[in-house]
C-alpha cells in the first residue's frame, strides 16, 4: 500500500527541506501579484468571463429567486403571488416523494464509497501491475454518455429478456420488471448510480492515498500490522477528507439525478412517483407543464439544499477529519 | 553497513515481486461489473431482433447485423445530430478554456482593486446548481430568437466560474521567479501571459478542456429544454427520441447508444492522464 507513496513523496520534504529553507530565510513564501498598475489589463482579461457569468448565471440566479414568488399564466405572463408557490411546495406529495427518493438513491449510491476505497487501496499496493488498465476500465462509466448508459441498463434490467433476470433465473429467482415495478425501480436506478460513481471516487481516493506519507505504513508494519490492519488504521483515517468530499458529491449528484430517471423510467411509468427527484420535478413543472413560478420554487429548494450540504461539508470537515 | 544495506535492498526488491493474486482476483471481478454493460451493449447492437429476445440470451450474434447501424441513421438525422454535438462541444470547450484562462490569470497574477471580492463572487457561483439558471437562460434564448438553433446549444455553456477557479489554481503554481525574470527582460503583461503562462499551464488547460468536452458531449437537460427540432438536437437528446420510436428494439437502441458514446470514450482514453489529474486536483483543492 506504500508503493505509490514512495514514488511520489519527494525525500527532501522530510529531511533536506529543513536545511534548504534555513539557507534562504529571506525568500518569499507566498507569491504576490507583481504589478500595481494592471487594473485596465485585469479588466480586459476578466471581462469575457465576468460578463458571460453575469448574464447567464448570476442574474438568472436572482431572477429564479424572484420567479419563485410569482405565478405564471398559460400564455407566458407572470404575476406576484407571494409565498403561494412555497405553500404548495410544502404540501406537494411529489416534492415529498422527491426528497424521500433522493435519500434512498443517496443511501444506496454511497455503497460505492467503501467499494471504491477498497479498489483504490488495492491499486496502490506496492508493485501492483496493470494499474492503468484497471483505472481506465473502472473510470469508463463516468465518461460515458448518460443517455447511452440509461438505455443500456434499461436493456439489462428488462423484465422479459434482460440479462439480469436471466442470471437471476439461473439461481432460481424470478426477477421482477425492475423499472416499471414501483417497488424495485429505485433500486435499479441506484445500482446504476453505484456503477457510475465508483470510478470518480476511485480517482479521488487514489490521489488521497498517494498523499499519505510512507512512514505511516512503515511504522504500522514495524508494529506488526498486516495489510488489512494498515487499511483500517492508516489508510481510512487519513483518507477521511477524501471520503468526506466524495460523500457530499454523491449527495449533490443524487439530488440532481435526472438523465437516468427521464430515460429509464419516464413520465408514463407507474414507478415515476417512486423514482422522481427534485431536478426531474423541476423539468416536468417548468418545461413540460410550463409552470415557471412553481419550477423556480423547486429550483430555490434545490439551491438551499446544495448550499446547506456545501456548508455542512466545510463545518464537519473541520470537526472529524484527520489531516495527515 | 554496506552489506546490510544491500540485504535490505534485496529484500525490498523481493517484497515487490509478489503479484497480489487475490487483489487481481477482486479487481477482475469488479472489472466484469464495470465493463459488462458495455460488452452487452456491443453484443446486442450486432444481433437480430430475434436473437436479442431469445431465451437463453444470445451472447455472440450469429452474424454481425450492421443493418442496426443503418436503421439508426434512417430513423434519426443521426449524422446531423452527431455534428450538432460536435459543434456544441467544441464551442463550449474553446469558450470555457479561453475565457477561464484569461480570467484565471488575472485573478492569480494581477493586483487590482476588487480582486478578492470578484473572486469571492466567482467562487459562490460555482456552488449554485446549474438547474437554477435554466428558466432565465431559456427566456434569454427565446428573447434573442435563438430557440432551436445550434447557437442556443452552446452559448450559455461557454463561461465557467469553476473553470476560472481551476485555471487560477494552475497559474498560482507557476513560480514567481520565472515571471520576474521575463519582466526584467522587458516583457509586458500580454507577452508574459502568451509566451510564458499559457505554455506552462498547458496541462491545466488540457485537463479543463477534457472535463468540458465530457460534460458538453453528455449534456441532456439543457438541449431538451432549448431545442425540440430533431435536426437541431445533439445526439444525447436524439437517443431519447430514438427510444420513443424503437421502444423494445434493443439492437437498434444499443447500436445508437454505442455510436453516440464512442467519440467521447476515445477522447477519454487519449487524454485520461490529464483528466484524472484534473479531477484529483479539483477534488483536493476544491
Amino acid at each position: 500500500m506504500s508503493g505509490q507513496g514512495t514514488a511520489t513523496a519527494p525525500p527532501d520534504v522530510l529531511t533536506g527541506g529543513e536545511t534548504g529553507r534555513r539557507a534562504g530565510p529571506a525568500r518569499r513564501r507566498r507569491p504576490r501579484p507583481p504589478t500595481r498598475d494592471s487594473g485596465w489589463w485585469a479588466l480586459m482579461l476578466l471581462l469575457p468571463a465576468a460578463a458571460g457569468l453575469a448574464v447567464f448565471e448570476i442574474w438568472p440566479t436572482f431572477q429564479t429567486i424572484y420567479y419563485s414568488f410569482t405565478s405564471w399564466g398559460a400564455f407566458g405572463g407572470h404575476a406576484w403571488s407571494g409565498l403561494e408557490n412555497y405553500r404548495t411546495l410544502i404540501a406537494d406529495s411529489d416534492v415529498f416523494h422527491a426528497i424521500v427518493n433522493t435519500a434512498i438513491i443517496t443511501a444506496i449510491t454511497l455503497l460505492a464509497v467503501p467499494l471504491s476505497a477498497v479498489v483504490a487501496a488495492l491499486l496502490s499496493l506496492p508493485g501492483m501491475r496493470g494499474v492503468t488498465i484497471y483505472r481506465t476500465l473502472y473510470f469508463l462509466p463516468v465518461v460515458t454518455l448518460p443517455a447511452a448508459v440509461a438505455l443500456t441498463w434499461k436493456w439489462l434490467f428488462n423484465g422479459d429478456y434482460g440479462l439480469i433476470n436471466w442470471l437471476l433465473s439461473k439461481i432460481g429467482i424470478d426477477g421482477p420488471h425492475w423499472l416499471s415495478d414501483p417497488a424495485t425501480a429505485i433500486f435499479a436506478i441506484s445500482i446504476v448510480g453505484v456503477w457510475g460513481s465508483i470510478g470518480y471516487n476511485m480517482v479521488i481516493f487514489l490521489s488521497g492515498i498517494r498523499g499519505i506519507p510512507v512512514d505511516y505504513y512503515e511504522a504500522a508494519e514495524l508494529d506488526g500490522a498486516g495489510r488489512l490492519a494498515q487499511f483500517f488504521h492508516v489508510t481510512v483515517p487519513l483518507l477521511t477528507p477524501s471520503i468526506f468530499f466524495v460523500t457530499v458529491i454523491t449527495v449533490i449528484n443524487s439530488l440532481q439525478a435526472f438523465d437516468l430517471i427521464y430515460l429509464m423510467v419516464g413520465q408514463q411509468s407507474p414507478a415515476i412517483e417512486r423514482t422522481e427527484t427534485l431536478v426531474y420535478l423541476f423539468y416536468q413543472r417548468g418545461f413540460a407543464e410550463h409552470d415557471g413560478g412553481y419550477a423556480a420554487a423547486i429550483g430555490v429548494l434545490l439551491l438551499i439544499a446544495t448550499l446547506i450540504l456545501t456548508a455542512a461539508q466545510f463545518r464537519l470537515q473541520k470537526r472529524w477529519v484527520h489531516y495527515g | 553497513m554496506a552489506d546490510s544495506m544491500q540485504l535490505t535492498a534485496r529484500r525490498g526488491r523481493r517484497r515487490f515481486r509478489p503479484r497480489h493474486p487475490i487483489a487481481h482476483l477482486v479487481l477482475c471481478l469488479g472489472a466484469i461489473f464495470m465493463v459488462g454493460p458495455f460488452l452487452w451493449q456491443l453484443s446486442t447492437s450486432l444481433q437480430t431482433f430475434g436473437e436479442s429476445v431469445s431465451v437463453p440470451p444470445t451472447f455472440l450474434p450469429h452474424s454481425p447485423q450492421w443493418s442496426n447501424v443503418t436503421t439508426v441513421f434512417s430513423a434519426l438525422p443521426f449524422g446531423r445530430e452527431l455534428m450538432n454535438t460536435t459543434v456544441m462541444t467544441i464551442a463550449r470547450t474553446v469558450g470555457q478554456v479561453l475565457f477561464s484562462s484569461l480570467a484565471g490569470f488575472a485573478f492569480a497574477r494581477m493586483r487590482f482593486r476588487g480582486n478578492a471580492v470578484l473572486f469571492a463572487i466567482f467562487l459562490s457561483v460555482t456552488m449554485v446548481p446549474y438547474q437554477v439558471f435554466l428558466l432565465p437562460q431559456y427566456q434569454i434564448m427565446q428573447g434573442l430568437g435563438l430557440l432551436n438553433t445550434l447557437t442556443a446549444l452552446f452559448l450559455p455553456g461557454m463561461f465557467s466560474a469553476f473553470g476560472t477557479f481551476l485555471m487560477r489554481q494552475f497559474f498560482r503554481q507557476i513560480p514567481m521567479e520565472i515571471e520576474e525574470a521575463a519582466r526584467i527582460d522587458g516583457a509586458n503583461i500580454l507577452q508574459i501571459f502568451w509566451r510564458i503562462m499559457l505554455p506552462m499551464s498547458a496541462p491545466g488547460m488540457i485537463a479543463l478542456g477534457v472535463l468540458v468536452i465530457i460534460w458538453s458531449w453528455n449534456d441532456l437537460l439543457w438541449p431538451l429544454v432549448v431545442n425540440s427540432d430533431p435536426r437541431q438536437m445533439p445526439v444525447s437528446a436524439g437517443l431519447a427520441s430514438l427510444q420513443g420510436q424503437y421502444t423494445t428494439n434493443f439492437p437498434v437502441l444499443m447500436a445508437g447508444s454505442l455510436l453516440a458514446s464512442l467519440p467521447v470514450i476515445i477522447v477519454f482514453i487519449v487524454f485520461q492522464r490529464h483528466l484524472m489529474s484534473g479531477i484529483a486536483f479539483s477534488g483536493v483543492k476544491g
